[in-house]
């Protein structure tokens, strides 16, 4: 049973950051609200005013330009990624990682700033962003500020924000040369809620060597976790067989993940000594494509 | 406090209103009497309330109903022509495509979403387009053939 709130929804940024800045603590923000709304029917959030701000227009947008990248406003929904037409070469992934999330009608529905705010550590556009250098602009009346997506979550289901603050905005730079990024998540049911989730982005040398590699996990700590022992196994070197091999053994070891009703901690790990390897694999050969 | 809602739903416009809290499948079902809509899962996770808002396919379950302010709204009730069925629910007897029929709503909602975007889509784009979308009565084969049939233009004459 949802408890009673005050409903606003204003349709200009400004008037949203009026309102947040207004009832701070006592608000909560809702965009497309799908998984919100399943910890406001728990009970486990109720709050006394509720902000939809997906009536925002001014945030729901994509653009590209050579120079500064990709930029997505937060209430983009995850079809209207996956489908346009900018998602390719190195961003292709992102569309991959977008078509999987969830259901089409989830999808529809859903919005990018959404899913990164609810803080999930299962949720898969963080990790994709983490190794695509994806950055985020929260805006609040104070002004804006710029954030790696890798310090954006601090716990489960806690972010960065500061009350009156707002996710405005997801920055992915340009595509650098021969890099290459791929991801994946283990589920039982296809589209469903990853177990775990693996995003590798390689960069290559004229040499072939490794010479920038991140390489992030969904589901397998209390946060979106950038492996970075693992990365150290691979950078500056050449990327063989043996080496992905060890890059998993350093990931599934620095994870940190909890056993639920999903999988034990103890599967998650070995699936992360699995699918490291495998995405990297794929990482590389996107990689060397291009 | 209860705020203004403006909904069209099937083609016709409705204003009342409603709690904040009221999901859109409890204000189709209990507002406006359109109980073709089910409630199963109510957490987003078996389709059975899908409903088409704007064109697009969505859980009505998971939606305030507020948020559909000024939206315009398909239901099961609204695919029927009078006394003629939609092809796809001519398709659905046809094949058999249900056994309780719970499932049948939000499966026709979805496929009918699926062929306003995309008119001949191929087994496994029905089977993608379905997935947010469960049926225990396991009757997944008879429903993808139904709307392979209708895809095929099978049903074509029929309106």
């Amino acid at each position: 049973m949802i408890r009673d709130f005050e409903y606003f929804a204003p349709t200009t940024l400004n008037e949203a950051l009026t309102l947040l800045d207004k009832y701070r603590d006592d608000c909560k923000v809702i965009a497309g609200g799908q998984s919100l709304l399943i910890l406001m029917r728990q009970g486990l959030v109720t709050p006394r005013y509720l902000i939809d701000i997906k009536g925002i227009k001014e945030l729901n947008y994509l653009q590209f330009d050579a120079e500064e990248g990709l930029k997505i406003g937060a209430l983009t929904t995850h079809r209207a990624i996956e489908r346009s037409p900018l998602m390719r070469d190195g961003y292709r992934v992102l569309a991959e990682m977008e078509r999987k999330l969830a259901s089409v009608q989830t999808r529809n529905w859903g919005t990018i700033g959404g899913n990164l705010c609810h803080g999930d550590p299962a949720g898969d556009p963080a990790p994709v962003l983490i190794i695509l250098k994806g950055t985020l602009k929260l805006s609040s009346l104070r002004g804006t500020r710029t954030l790696p997506v890798e310090d954006f979550t601090l716990d489960y289901f806690e972010t960065a924000l500061e009350p009156g603050e707002l996710l405005t905005e997801i920055r992915v730079p340009p595509p650098t040369p021969r890099t290459g990024a791929a991801y994946t998540k283990f589920n039982i049911i296809e589209n469903d809620m990853g177990m775990v989730g693996v995003g590798v982005s390689i960069t290559l040398s004229p040499g072939d060597v490794c010479q920038d590699v991140r390489i992030a996990l969904g589901g397998s700590a209390p946060t979106p976790l950038r492996a970075r022992e693992a990365e150290e196994v691979l950078r500056g070197k050449e990327v063989t067989e043996e080496l992905l091999k060890k890059a998993g053994e350093a990931a599934a070891e620095e994870a940190e993940p909890i056993s639920d009703i999903q999988a034990s901690a103890e599967y998650r790990r070995e699936v992360i000594r699995v699918l490291v390897p495998r995405v990297g694999r794929e990482a590389l050969r996107r990689a060397q494509q291009r | 406090m209860k705020k203004q809602l403006k909904l069209t739903v099937n083609g016709q416009s409705y204003e009342l209103y409603v709690k904040p809290k009221a999901l859109l499948v409890e204000v189709l079902r209990n507002e406006l009497g359109l109980t073709g809509t089910k409630r199963g899962c109510n957490s987003g996770s078996c389709g059975s309330c899908t409903v088409i808002l704007n064109g697009m396919a969505v859980k009505s379950c998971s939606i305030l109903a507020l948020q559909a302010n000024g939206a315009e709204i398909l239901t099961v009730e609204g695919l029927a022509e009078g006394e003629q069925l939609h092809p796809l629910q001519r398709a659905f007897l046809d094949y058999g495509a249900f056994q309780c029929g719970f499932c049948t709503p939000g499966m026709l909602m979805s496929a009918k979403a699926l062929l306003d975007e995309n008119p001949s889509p191929s087994e496994e784009e029905i089977r993608e387009a379905i997935q947010g979308n469960v049926c225990r009565c396991t009757g997944y084969n008879s429903i993808v053939r139904a709307i392979m049939a209708v895809a095929k233009g099978q049903y074509k004459e029929e309106r």
